[in-house]
């Protein structure tokens, strides 16, 4: 009950750390949605040449571009939240004293994360797809039940995102300088999550191997079910599978690297 | 903080020397400029150079990472045979031409992004009291040189996109392609600065001059065709980015462009690029006057 409160408590602390920076919040919704504008043209363009290309007509096309946009942040595609931090502080040898800690490493990280996500949802997710609805014909379901559907695909992806984001952080025990791995999760990370594009767009058995990957998890599965062009139960299972499977590897290689690694001390 | 008052009082009793003495005054300080520029972007390619491995690593990574935007061009190309009437050389000449003028102004002037932060820690203090113009010295801090990763990929699928086109090629076509990464690469270089001059007023706001930078740039790796006529009326007269690609590409090319302009204007981009760079020089000044340090 305690520990449950602890969590609530950290979750809270990493939305207002977020919160804090308001001029900053404004200064991204505005780049996403010009970036949205962009990537929304380039879209009817592609769908006027095929339209239904990908399962989508022009609406859901358009509908994608701004889910896209709003979700960016909330679930971190390309990174650069708490997991810079974490490798700071293996770096530094802080890390030592958040191991000495009574809370658990990956559960602490995980609620900051969480409590970041949500703010960033609220403020740098709403504001651009509400542009977007202003500026181009969406097709935004009216059930609330779809909604929440979406938005429990959306905490799902960002489990994901946190878990993966998290052995990109340990990667430091072992390379100190995790810049080059940050960099690789990134190209993978706006390439394989449907960023660039929907996954459902890309060919042959790219498109097959994509779809099967976790970063699917991060934004062609909630867009997805917001779009009514997949079944929601299944693609939470696969989102649950996949959160489920690299937590554990991150509790293993956690273990692994507090048991073996010295830590950097001055 | 009175320091810097007198720090930023004496750059003003400067710059009226500087109108006083006229020409011959601008030229040395350009001159001083540019070598304080290439003494501090030296030290840092040698500080980068230094870790060998991890060089070529950021550099790979900077060459895939900015690659990844042709990809989605791929991708969209090995769904559909034409994009806004454009086949996928043209897309790529276009594309080729806007990543590396883009890459260009980056490489040069890309570290102007972190004004903002120097701003808000106070640490541009330290700029304003050394003996060099701040503007070379914001532009040369932590210069890196992976970008040239952006400047060979950009290269790469223009080269491509050479070979693949059918041109006519007249010596005017030949010259206009190099002309087009220079004036661009200033165009671009321009919005560089005039963005770290807003940061004085806007601080934390760093991330708007990505939409016009990074955004511009996306922009214009795709053919106007596909674009709403008042984002292309927008680009061309009030922040003149078809400049840097759209209309002289498209002459190269002999396509029409989607608004009514004469032929001229093709052959423009130097002088909008001049114009550019006197009126983002000009917002620089009064964003530096306006510096206030933060005092603690």
């Amino acid at each position: 009950m305690r520990t449950g409160r602890l969590y609530i408590a950290v979750a809270t602390g990493g939305f207002r750390r977020y919160a804090t920076y308001r001029t900053a919040t404004l200064a991204g919704v505005f780049t996403n949605t010009v970036f949205g504008i962009i990537l929304a043209y380039t879209y009817l363009a592609l769908w006027h040449e095929r339209p239904h290309l990908g399962g989508y007509d022009q609406a859901q096309a358009l509908t994608y571009v701004w889910v896209g946009q709003a979700l960016l942040s909330a679930v971190s595609v390309m990174g650069g939240g708490f997991e810079d931090e974490l490798m700071e502080r293996i770096r530094s040898g802080d890390i030592a004293i958040d191991l000495y800690r009574p809370v658990d490493l990956q559960f602490w990280w995980l609620a900051q994360d969480l409590g970041r996500a949500v703010f960033q949802l609220l403020a740098r997710g709403a504001a651009p797809l509400a542009a977007g609805a202003l500026l181009f014909p969406l097709a935004l379901p009216t059930s609330p039940l779809t909604w929440l559907a979406f938005l429990i695909a959306v905490l799902l992806g960002t489990v994901v995102s946190f878990a993966i984001r998290f052995l990109v952080g340990l990667s430091a025990f072992w390379l100190l300088d995790g810049a080059g791995v940050a960099q690789i999760a990134w190209v993978t990370g706006t390439f394989c999550s449907g960023m660039l594009l929907p996954l459902n767009v890309f060919p042959g058995a790219l498109g097959e191997v994509v779809r099967a990957l976790p970063w699917a998890s991060f934004i062609q599965a909630p867009a997805d079910v917001l779009l009514g062009a997949a079944d929601p139960l299944p693609v939470f299972a696969r989102q649950l599978a996949w959160a489920a499977a690299l937590l554990a590897v991150g509790r293993m290689l956690q273990s692994v690297a507090t048991r073996r690694v010295v830590v950097q001390g001055g | 903080m009175a320091e810097t008052a007198e720090a930023v009082e004496a750059a003003e009793v400067a710059e009226v020397a500087d109108t006083a003495y006229g020409g011959a005054r601008t030229y040395g300080r350009t001159r001083e400029g540019l070598r304080a520029y290439r003494l501090i972007t030296a030290m840092w390619i040698r500080s980068a150079v230094a870790y060998r491995a991890s060089f070529v690593m950021t550099t790979l990574g900077n060459f895939t990472a900015t690659a990844l935007d042709f990809v989605a061009i791929l991708l969209m190309f090995s769904q559909v045979d034409t994009l806004g009437g454009y086949r996928l050389p043209e897309v790529a000449f276009l594309y080729g031409l806007s990543s590396s003028a883009f890459g260009l102004a980056d490489l040069a002037l890309g570290s102007m992004q972190r004004l903002g932060r120097r701003v808000r820690d106070g640490t541009l203090d330290t700029l304003l009291v050394r003996p060099a113009p701040v503007l070379a010295q914001v532009a040369a801090d932590r210069f890196a040189l992976r970008r040239l990763g952006r400047i060979s990929q950009g290269l790469g699928v223009l080269g491509y996109a050479i070979a693949a086109l059918d041109i006519d090629w007249t010596p005017l076509k030949v010259a206009m392609v190099p002309l087009m990464l220079l004036s661009g690469g200033a165009i671009f270089g321009s919005v560089f600065v005039a963005g770290a001059a807003f940061q004085f007023a806007a601080q934390d706001a760093s991330e708007v001059q990505n939409s016009f930078t990074f955004g511009g740039q996306t922009l214009l790796q795709y053919p106007p065709s596909i674009f709403a006529k008042e984002l292309v009326r927008g680009v061309t007269f009030v922040l003149p980015l078809a400049f840097v690609n759209w209309l002289p590409a498209l002459y190269v090319l002999g396509r029409p462009y989607p608004l009514d302009l004469p032929v001229w204007v093709a052959f423009a981009p130097p002088l909008v690029a001049v114009g550019c760079c006197a009126l983002s020089g000009l917002a620089w000044r009064v964003g530096l006057r306006s510096y206030r340090s933060t005092g603690s």
